[in-house]
């Protein structure tokens, strides 16, 4: 697999660490009510087949956090952004 | 004295006659010549038997002439160097060449082993699922260790492997798998346009097939053509060549995996030199030009040596000028095959009869009979061979039912061919069925992959040529350039559709599908009858096509006998999955220079060069080399960190911490950053300070934990664990990045940056001033514990000090940029030493942090909580951060967990060691009584006893409570006192003298 | 047909030609007791427990594909019960006693080998960490020894010793672990199933849930309808996918994990060995070739492929260990898919769906547990209850913080 970071081009997968699921989103609550929220995000995955939004670090290169749009059966990347312009 | 090379044919082949290469086959001196394979030089030496089958030991001769040979395999070279399984098919001879047969004892003529085939009805298909089961016990000790024994092929090396291997990658635009007829017009039509070519071929020789027939191309013999076409690809500008390269895997976003045998064709590589090469190259465009490879034909003992491929007997008569015999009797069910036919005749070799097997005499094969002045029989089959370590005769079998016999040396077969589509299915493509071809083509392809050629099924040379420059081409645009017109026209299909015959339906002996594993169609059948229908389970079944060659010559005739059991046709049947690779990868290859003390890098401590004068003994820290202890003359270990501990705790000691990750954070909301990572605060710390910090993960565990300086308004400096380094770092780039990217902070690791070094013991601060340039104040009021600043030493070097200790004792870490690590060190000795300074390792270290209870790797095992390590109240209850929710979990803070504890043992001289397992003092030593376990021990000097660290469940209720420390795995048990975690100065007044 | 000396010499005599079909090939019926979707090694275990142990005989087994085709028939056979922490260990130990009474439980030869497990320690640390394991071990009364440098060079003098990046300093050994013959486990239990009334349907992908009231009263497969009492998910590498048509969100991803096999050669390693300096584990099966594999290649996928830089990872970790090797070819590289769980353990747990039963997350350990899981599963199936050896691996473990995670590596599967 071979990845284009955005910012040093395309690179080979070796250079880059993953981490998972894009989706989730960090709850802002503290409160008990969001326990469910929190447990959502922390172990649930929709862990799709097909198109899959997720981060990767292009860590042997400029550390910038990715993320990758990627087809699950097939490998094939569809999008990818820094992950700090998603937010 | 070697024998002549009595099946040496006569000015024929592209082998160099004036040039002799000796070589050794089973002990014997024989001779061959450049350009043979070490199969060609047996043929030429009149060889036909040259190993053994799996299962039966059935005595084999030479199937094919390519990587796809199941039969002729043997242990190439000798001691740390011997290379089991070794296709002689692929060997390219060299002077002093040393192969030997396998599986076979005690000879290969005499293998006793062959005694299995006499109890081949019991040894059918699965029939180890059905034995061996009584009695239950023998199946380990008696059956086992007999399978073992006799199954397997060659033997191993006997010693690590002596040779070099090395990775290299490779990126071109196009890239051409296989050099024949079709592969070379596809690189000439995209090298020609421009394009930056890689053109790949097993072979040492390129031209495939062409090297094989006696073609003509454009009205010259096609070696002519070939000539040419080499050299015009070596004229261009950007096209490479990598022969002996096979193209072994496709892998995602067009990458190539490629094993280049750069040194296998001498007997040793040269100094320095690889014998192998990895290449991973990127392709934007791959074309597959692979051929074909050609099919037995299922008939009894059709295994017999000298039973061999039509196109393998045309490939050594035309390419090698060997004869693999004198008299031929040709077998198949295509016209292409009865070829061999003429071109035996050709060069003297006596055919005795072609046996065709579909029932219409072909005007095309009848012209070849009659060239070849042979007999010729249309609808005849072969009914049975004769001649075990060598075919003899045949008797065959005529459309009328009447039979004759043949004598012969070899039979040459043809069941038709199936282009060689490996490659395109690596990426989870399924071949397609083609009836008129009556072969499995590519189906859908990886990105960017296109098919040539006979491996596109064009098996004609015109079309072949055509579909390789037209591929070229197209491969060419795709990658941006203009290729100019196709010069060749694929001509108009008018292929007769195959009608392969598959199998002799009637026919006495032991009909072989998958030679090498001894599967028969019996074997198949039985399968299917027992259930095993699917080409998947009938292979895992019987073993079809798990061989050395993958079942490329079995894997087809395997589902035409499914096929016909179960009245399918044969594409319906389908095929098990290539995987990669396409050929057996040496494993060394796949690890390049990845061995030894290569394995991983190493990485050394700004001091390493001052600690190996000092003589001390170093200890792998994940990547690093860090010192363990500075023995003296005549000191055992222990009596070494016994010393190394008291000196610091009477006078001092220093120690290289450069290994930590520091990472530097700026920012103005660096607080406001180092808050929410922290499950502690850091906003509120006032420069010029430090602060110990716990990390959490999200699910609330305990991470990390290290000090955190304030340098700065918006500047801190933090320190992780040596282990974590580079997890902490990547965790503060996602927590900017990701969850919080409108704060102002910046990170960066600095671990690299700074050589930093403790410096511990109630003397530390006469050493640190001695350092200072002057008019510096490190006093206690001036700089307090936990004290951070900026300072100069040894005449103006910048340097950062931290008033911090792991050892419980008056300490300091003082930080200079790495280049000046060495020097520092050895400024701090000299200094020191009016004051009795030694260097201290990682031992001592340990010894004193667990002295004062500190919790390292051992109990940041990733499995407890901060509350668990005894930090719970540093849990700020006021703020989110990462793991506060989780952390707040019922099961993280239940009273029950176990949590950290000091044990001492009540025996003073006994040792608890780590590992041992904690239950109540009268409890047995069982599952149902485990509380704990020692996370760390050892002896304090300053106690004069062992001491250790453990988890124990609530433990922080149960200090005076005298527990069992159970160490059955090294047969221990004794009792220990549970208490603080703290064993040495708990006030802590030391520290801050 | 019962396998004996007698019926295969009978056969043999007779040309091999009565040997009857070793499973039916049924079509479904309209209704059964249970469902089973998944016709893998857990899922025929499961089937053949209900039946066995429980009397449950009118279930159907559904497998989208051949059976078998699933991780039983792609993974390196190793079989173990080194497990550390209380959750696990009574579960694969009950495994691994399951393995050693199989052949005679099932009549059916699954080379049940037990060479022994021997994990290599390369440091002081790893070795307190696996003294640790191999105690709790021996608490729970499984085999388990400590091995100093020389004992690790008298099992296999061939590992680099003397010129390593990380020595080896000793080893520990569970000599019960070992290997079984995978693809005959699916085999055998699939027999053993189908002899007791369980019908085996292949080539049956289930593409929904009935449910109704919160109940689920069957599928819909490939082949229609098909009403079940209670349905059991067995599906690892898959199971998002199916729970997902019940409404299910799981705490799981799929990953790939690479597998690889050499040339056979004669008798060289006679044990199961693992790498502690690196991921790289390595076993020697019947028929000569060495069986070996090391890290999931990290990203979720449901391509039963991997990338270069694993199998070249792999390569490096066993040269490192055994040079001896370099030699030898790599035949044949294949990927399962794995379920990977988020505290590396697995889940056999009813589901929020009533009559819904889930047994998933197996991350590595698969294979090994296939006895026990189908054992546990069968019980909770049958009784409802919970099954003692697998009373931790239940789905709300991961709300309430009772995680089982023995690498302690957190909610990060693609590192367990």
């Amino acid at each position: 697999m071979r990845i284009k970071c955005p910012y040093c081009g395309e690179r080979a997968l070796e250079e880059f660490t993953y981490r998972g699921d894009a989706t989730v989103t960090r709850p802002e609550s503290l409160e008990p009510s969001a326990a469910g929220a929190w447990v959502d995000y922390v172990y649930l995955r929709d862990n799709p087949a097909g198109p899959h939004k997720e981060h990767w670090q292009h860590s042997a290169g400029c550390h910038s956090w990715l993320v990758v749009t990627r087809d699950t059966r097939t490998h094939e990347i569809l999008a990818i952004e820094f992950a700090r312009e998603g937010n | 004295m070697s024998p002549p090379q009595i099946n040496r044919l006569r000015d024929k082949g592209l082998v160099d006659r004036k040039k002799v290469l000796r070589f050794d086959f089973d002990g014997t001196r024989l001779t061959g010549h450049p350009g043979d394979t070490l199969a060609s030089a047996l043929l030429a030496n009149g060889i036909r038997l040259v190993g053994r089958s799996f299962k039966y030991h059935r005595p084999r001769g030479i199937l094919t002439a390519g990587s796809e040979e199941p039969n002729a395999l043997v242990e190439l070279r000798t001691g740390a160097r011997r290379e089991p399984n070794t296709r002689s098919t692929t060997v390219e001879l060299y002077d002093g060449l040393n192969a030997a047969s396998q599986n076979r004892w005690p000879s290969l003529k005499y293998d006793l082993r062959a005694a299995t085939q006499l109890a081949g009805p019991v040894f059918s298909a699965g029939f180890y699922y059905k034995t061996f089961m009584w009695p239950a016990a023998f199946w380990e000790k008696v059956y086992e260790p007999l399978i073992r024994r006799s199954a397997g092929l060659g033997r191993a090396a006997d010693a690590a492997d002596p040779d070099h291997y090395e990775k290299m990658n490779a990126f071109c635009d196009v890239l051409v798998i296989g050099g024949g007829a079709a592969g070379l017009s596809a690189a000439l039509a995209a090298g020609r346009a421009g394009a930056r070519v890689i053109l790949c071929d097993e072979d040492f020789r390129l031209g495939g097939r062409l090297l094989a027939e006696r073609d003509e191309i454009d009205g010259l013999p096609a070696l002519e053509w070939l000539k040419a076409a080499e050299a015009e690809l070596a004229s261009l500008p950007d096209c490479r060549i990598f022969r002996r390269t096979t193209v072994f895997g496709v892998y995602d976003g067009g990458t190539y995996a490629a094993i280049d045998r750069v040194n296998e064709h001498v007997p040793v590589p040269p100094e320095h030199a690889p014998r192998q090469r990895l290449w991973r190259i990127v392709a934007k465009q791959s074309i597959v030009s692979a051929g074909a490879i050609e099919r037995p034909l299922l008939f009894g003992d059709n295994d017999r040596p000298g039973v061999m491929l039509a196109g393998a007997v045309r490939t050594y008569v035309n390419r090698f000028g060997a004869a693999p015999g004198r008299h031929v009797v040709v077998f198949a069910d295509n016209d292409a095959a009865f070829r061999t036919a003429a071109d035996l005749a050709e060069a003297g070799i006596k055919v005795e009869a072609l046996i065709d097997a579909r029932r219409d005499a072909s005007p095309i094969t009848q012209a070849a009979a009659e060239s070849a002045r042979a007999p010729y029989f249309a609808g005849a089959a072969i009914a049975s061979v004769r001649g075990a370590h060598g075919i003899k005769s045949v008797l065959v079998t005529e459309a009328n039912g009447h039979t004759q016999q043949f004598d012969c040396d070899v039979l040459a077969m043809s069941g038709g061919w199936s282009p060689t589509i490996n490659l395109t299915t690596h990426l989870g493509g399924k071949p397609v069925w083609d009836h008129a071809l009556s072969a499995l083509v590519p189906g859908d392809l990886p990105p960017g992959m296109a098919v040539a050629g006979a491996a596109a099924g064009k098996f004609a040379l015109t079309a072949c040529l055509a579909s390789g420059e037209g591929a070229g081409a197209e491969a060419a645009r795709a990658c941006g350039y203009s290729p100019s017109a196709p010069a060749r026209r694929s001509p108009a299909e008018k292929t007769e559709p195959a009608s392969p015959l598959w199998q002799v339906e009637k026919s006495r002996g032991k009909a072989f599908v998958d030679f090498q594993n001894d599967v028969t169609a019996s074997d198949v059948k039985l399968a299917t009858r027992e259930g095993f229908r699917v080409p998947e389970h009938v292979k895992r079944y019987t073993t079809l096509g798990m061989a050395t060659d993958q079942g490329k010559t079995s894997n087809l005739n395997g589902a035409a006998v499914i096929a016909g059991l179960t009245g399918r046709y044969v594409g319906a049947v389908g095929t098990t999955t290539f995987r990669p690779p396409y050929t057996p990868v040496a494993i060394a290859a796949l690890a390049g220079h990845h061995r030894g003390t290569d394995f991983r890098p190493t990485r050394l401590t700004p001091s390493h060069l001052f600690a190996t004068e000092q003589n001390a003994v170093f200890v792998e820290a994940g990547a690093w080399l860090r010192a363990l202890y500075f023995p003296q003359a005549g000191e055992k270990p222990q009596e070494t960190v016994n010393r190394e501990v008291a000196t610091v705790r009477t006078k001092v000691g220093v120690c290289d911490v450069s290994t930590l990750g520091k990472i530097d954070v700026q920012g103005s909301d660096a607080g406001a950053f180092l808050d929410r990572v922290y499950a502690n605060t850091f906003s509120t710390l006032a420069i010029g300070k430090a602060r110990y910090g716990m990390m959490l993960r999200e699910d609330g565990f305990a991470m990390d934990d290290g000090t955190t300086a304030r340098l700065a308004e918006d500047h801190y400096f933090m320190t992780t664990t040596t282990a974590n380094a580079v997890k902490v770092m990547q965790h503060l780039e996602f927590c900017h990045q990701v969850l919080w990217p409108k704060l102002d902070v910046q990170t960066v690791s600095a671990t690299e940056q700074w050589a930093q070094y403790a410096v511990a013991g109630p003397k530390a601060r006469h050493v640190i001033e001695a350092l200072l340039d002057s008019g510096q104040d490190i006093s206690n009021e001036a700089f307090p514990y936990m004290a951070a600043g900026a300072f100069t030493v040894c005449g103006g070097v910048k340097a950062r000090l931290y008033r911090l200790s792991f050892s419980g004792e008056l300490a300091y870490e003082i930080g200079v940029p790495a280049r000046y690590g060495d020097a520092l060190m050895r400024a701090i000795i000299e200094a020191g030493t009016p004051f009795g300074i030694v260097p201290y390792g990682t031992e001592a270290l340990g010894v004193m942090r667990i002295e004062k209870g500190h919790a390292a790797g051992p109990e940041l095992n990733g499995q407890t909580t901060a509350h668990d390590l005894g930090l719970g109240k540093m849990v700020s209850k006021k703020k989110d951060f990462i793991g506060r929710f989780m952390g707040e979990r019922p099961a993280l803070t239940e009273v029950e967990r176990a949590s950290m504890v000091g044990l001492r043992p009540v025996d003073k001289d006994a040792s608890i060691r780590a590992g041992a397992h904690l239950v109540p003092k009268d409890a047995d030593a069982t599952a149902a009584h485990d509380q704990g376990f020692v996370t760390s021990m050892a002896y304090s000097p300053e106690l004069g006893t062992w001491i250790a660290l453990g988890l124990l469940a609530r433990g922080l209720e149960r200090h005076g409570e005298v527990i069992k420390v159970c160490d059955p795995l090294r047969g221990t048990e004794l009792l220990a006192e549970v208490g603080s975690t703290c064993f040495v100065d708990p006030e802590g007044a030391r520290l801050r003298g | 047909m019962r396998y004996s000396l007698g019926s295969l010499l009978t056969n043999a005599l007779t040309g091999n030609r009565n040997w009857k079909p070793v499973w039916r090939e049924p079509e479904p019926k309209p209704q059964y007791d249970v469902i089973i979707i998944g016709g893998g090694g857990h899922g025929l275990a499961t089937a053949h427990y209900l039946a066995k142990q429980h009397g449950i005989t009118n279930v159907a087994v559904l497998e989208k594909s051949y059976l078998g085709s699933g991780n039983v028939g792609r993974n390196t056979t190793i079989i173990r019960s080194n497990y550390m922490l209380p959750g696990n260990a009574p579960f694969y130990e009950w495994s691994m006693k399951l393995w050693e009474g199989l052949e005679q439980d099932i009549n059916y030869n699954a080379m049940v080998s037990q060479r022994g497990v021997l994990n290599v320690f390369h440091s002081d640390a790893q070795r307190d960490a696996f003294v640790r394991r191999g105690n709790a071990m021996r608490l729970h009364g499984i085999d388990a020894e400590l091995l100093d440098r020389e004992a690790v060079k008298k099992l296999v003098r061939f590992v680099d010793f003397d010129n390593a990046r990380f020595p080896i300093r000793g080893g520990l050994i569970q000599p019960r672990g070992g290997t079984v013959r995978h693809d005959a486990v699916a085999w055998g239990y699939a027999r053993a199933a189908d002899s007791r009334g369980v019908d085996i349907i292949q080539n049956c992908a289930v593409t929904g849930f009935r449910i109704e009231d919160g109940r689920v009263i069957g599928v819909e497969t490939e082949k229609g309808f098909i009403g079940a009492k209670k349905v059991a998910m067995s599906v690892a590498g898959s199971s998002s996918r199916v729970a997902e048509m019940a409404g299910l969100r799981l705490p799981i991803e799929a990953h790939v994990l690479q597998a690889f096999v050499t040339e056979g050669i004669k008798p060289l390693l006679d044990t199961v060995i693992t790498f502690g300096a690196g991921h790289f584990y390595c076993s020697q099966s019947d028929k000569g070739g060495l069986v070996f594999g090391g890290d999931i290649d990290g990203y979720n996928t449901y391509a039963q492929r991997g990338n270069m830089p694993v199998v070249e990872d792999v390569a490096e970790g066993g040269m490192a260990l055994m040079p001896i090797i370099g030699r030898l070819r790599i035949l044949r590289s294949w990927g399962g898919l794995l379920d990977m769980s988020m505290d590396g353990s697995p889940i056999i747990d009813v589901t929020p769906v009533n009559g819904l039963y889930l047994n998933a997350g197996w991350c590595y350990g698969g294979f090994k547990a296939t006895p026990a899981a189908g054992w546990c599963f069968a019980h909770l199936i049958a009784t409802g209850q919970t099954h003692p050896y697998a009373a931790a691996y239940r789905l709300d473990r991961f709300a309430q913080g009772r995680v089982i995670d023995e690498k302690g590596m957190g909610a990060q599967p693609n590192l367990h």
